[in-house]
């Protein structure tokens, strides 16, 4: 019905008494998130307060565990930090970790990555928006939002998006909500080169998820990431998918804000995954304003329903 | 970020990576006291840019050559002033080219081999890779296409590290032997190291020489750094030479805005990277030509929006502005109260588009309505693009 998180998960945030975490705790729990715990490290013992909401503070993620059964982690931690806090939630043995932190160093992800090989926490980001899926009251209410997207765009639906955006997955999300085309779960895997799940980690899911008929998968500049899942799409996925690569016009070598957006040879350049998403099937939005749309002419190319 | 050749040549040193010998000369008035650190007879002298291509680079007055081989030092001296504040065009610099600041001298080599040699992430990997081919002194994207086969790659594995047998291997496989082999590991377990513990994003020698007599060196030395590793690096960031960044680029980051000029006359102003880049593309396919990458991310205070059209409009070729925020959790009046108040006191004559979308949109429009400022807003990002486009034509 959804991936990653349900309505009913269990969520902690670790950072929860930092300013952007402590901002986006309050907009997770009026969106009706569970969130059943916070850690920060000595303030153990207190409690986060939030209209009638009162949120438990322990000093680790263990123990916010051991008393709370939370299910998945948001890592709010600045980027000196943050590696050892995904860390943490992982030796702690929580099912999911989404690290919204952007600027943590690549060389602290690649060891983040290796320590967490057979793990059985599924790690999304960092530098992401986090991920959402939304209920069926006022705006989505009701629903899991776990990061820091925007809960109102949201209405609970049949299309999967993942994206290594934040602002543009929002734009894609509302454009479908607009046009009444309600999503399972967005996901935001974030713009780091090294992060802990792939498009084709989520495609896959979405792939498999009865709930979801349609899927949305936005990309950018550098690395293969977007030309690995259009492959598996090919040869996988009935699914009507579209596309959208950002990033055309961007210059070679130059880091386009996301650090993972640098075009690094031939193969990763907008134009070259444009290619590859034609030629696996993938129906390729033309400009950002086009994302909805593209998936509808996927959806009607192959007879599919999207609502 | 990046350093100069001779920066990384001295990082190399300390690390106990094996250069030729070499002084750097910051002015004309340090020219001979860095030759005098060498040598006498031949001296090849280097101009210091970050960029490459600097040996069939051209300069603007009609001097030929970055890299020049002297034969005496009294010609040395000379081709250093010929360099010295002089505009190296290259291959890699754009027809503007760069100014020389810093003019390298090195200790001349008798070159037996030439070999390439990088370090870099491997992003399908998430591993750092160890890069090397017995073609050396060539584009190693050219080697990459024609003779793939003479390319070595060694992965490390962050647990263990960069493994001897691992370095063994890529020598044994560039052919070397002898006193050559045992250098060759020796640079490159040195190499590693200084890549790994700078936290650098790549290195790359090329050529890596061999010499008479067994020795390993680098002759030259490209390093970049992890921009997000840099708060736990202050000796690295001490190398930044910001006569290398264009002005708008450093003043955009000292409000943390993130921004690239690029060469068109539409300039945008996005919250989101992704975004920001997809606002471009969206510009060009309508015709228009963006003027840079702007993303003032999450938080666009009143003070961050004004620095961002302040540095937009220090651009000459800027002849439009297109805004476009989706607001998320940011607030769309703010940001078009922030967007009024710049315009108003930097006295914009120039044609304003401005797209607002999210949270509070309709306050956001009111406030844009109201303002009395000549300016057009736009619903989705593609009606956004046309108007600009279309008022800028």
């Amino acid at each position: 019905m959804s991936i990653f998180v349900t309505p009913k998960t269990k969520v902690l945030i670790q950072g929860i008494t930092g300013e952007v975490g402590a901002r986006h705790t309050r907009l997770s729990l009026d969106y009706g998130t569970k969130v059943v715990a916070g850690v920060t490290p000595g303030k153990g013992g207190q409690f986060f307060e939030h209209g009638k909401h009162r949120v438990p503070i322990f000093n680790t993620v263990a123990d916010a565990l051991a008393a709370t059964g939370a299910e998945a982690s948001a890592v709010f931690v600045p980027p000196p930090f943050a590696a050892d806090a995904i860390l943490e939630g992982v030796d702690a043995g929580i099912g999911l970790v989404v690290a919204i932190t952007e600027g943590i160093p690549v060389k602290d992800m690649v060891r983040v990555k290796r320590a967490m090989i057979g793990s059985k926490t599924r790690l999304i980001g960092p530098n992401c928006p986090g991920i959402v899926t939304p209920g069926t009251g006022k705006d989505s209410k009701g629903g899991c939002r776990i990061g820091i997207a925007p809960g109102y765009i949201h209405k609970q639906g049949h299309i999967g998006v993942v994206s290594r955006s934040g602002t543009l997955t929002y734009e894609a999300v509302y454009q479908l909500t607009v046009k009444g085309l309600g999503q399972t779960t967005s996901v935001g895997i974030g713009g780091d080169p090294v992060n802990g799940t792939s498009h084709l980690d989520a495609i896959k899911l979405f792939n498999a998820d009865r709930n979801t008929w349609g899927i949305i998968m936005i990309g950018e500049i550098g690395g293969n990431a977007e030309a690995e899942a259009a492959r598996w799409i090919k040869a996988n996925c009935p699914k009507p998918v579209a596309g959208f690569i950002a990033g055309a016009t961007a210059p070679k070598g130059r880091r386009m804000g996301h650090a993972g957006a640098v075009i690094g040879g031939a193969e990763d350049t907008a134009a070259a995954k444009i290619a590859i998403f034609k030629e696996c099937g993938i129906e390729v939005a033309v400009t950002p304003s086009d994302m909805a749309d593209a998936l509808i002419r996927a959806a009607q190319a192959r007879g599919a329903k999207l609502a | 970020m990046n350093i100069h050749e001779y920066q990384a040549k001295a990082l190399f040193e300390k690390f106990g990576v094996a250069v030729p010998k070499g002084a750097a000369a910051k002015s004309p008035a340090e020219f001979e006291s860095a030759l005098a650190q060498l040598d006498d007879g031949a001296v090849v002298v280097k101009a210091q840019i970050h960029a490459g291509g600097r040996g069939k680079g051209t300069f603007t007055d009609g001097f030929k050559g970055g890299v020049k081989f002297c034969q005496t030092k009294a010609e040395a001296l000379a081709v250093a002033q010929r360099m010295f504040g002089n505009t190296l065009v290259t291959a890699q610099t754009g027809p503007a080219g760069r100014k020389v600041q810093t003019v390298y001298f090195a200790a001349p080599c008798t070159i037996e081999k030439e070999y390439y040699l990088a370090i870099l992430l491997d992003r399908v990997t998430a591993r750092p890779v160890i890069v090397a081919s017995t073609e050396g002194g060539v584009e190693i994207e050219t080697v990459a296409h024609n003779t793939p086969e003479k390319i070595f790659k060694v992965h490390i594995d962050p647990a263990v590290g960069l493994q001897g047998y691992q370095v063994r291997q890529l020598a044994f496989k560039l052919g070397l032997s002898g006193d050559c082999f045992k250098n060759a590991v020796k640079l490159i377990t040195a190499l590693f190291r200084a890549y790994w513990e700078t936290d650098a994003s790549m290195v790359e020698v090329n050529p890596l020489i061999t010499v008479p007599g067994g020795g390993v060196l680098a002759l030259d030395a490209k390093v970049a750094f992890d921009d997000n590793a840099l708060f736990r690096h202050p000796e690295i960031v001490a190398l930044r030479d910001l006569n290398e960044e264009d002005p708008k680029e450093t003043e955009a980051s000292k409000f943390e805005l993130n921004y690239i000029a690029l060469d068109g006359n539409i300039a945008c102003l996005v919250n989101g990277a992704g975004l920001a880049m997809s606002t471009m593309d969206i510009i060009k396919h309508y015709g228009g030509s963006p003027a840079n990458f702007l993303d003032v991310g999450g938080g666009a205070s009143k003070e961050q929006v004004q620095a961002a059209f302040k540095i937009i409009l220090s651009d000459p070729q800027v002849k439009g502005i297109l805004v476009n925020i989706f607001g998320g959790i940011m607030d769309c009046n703010t940001i078009a109260t922030g967007v009024v108040a710049a315009a108003r006191d930097l006295g914009l004559t120039i044609p304003l588009v401005v797209r607002l979308e999210g949270n509070n949109v309709v306050a956001g429009r009111e406030t844009l309505a109201a303002s009395g400022l000549k300016l057009e807003t736009a619903g989705s990002m593609a009606d956004a693009a046309q108007k600009i486009v279309k008022l800028v034509a």
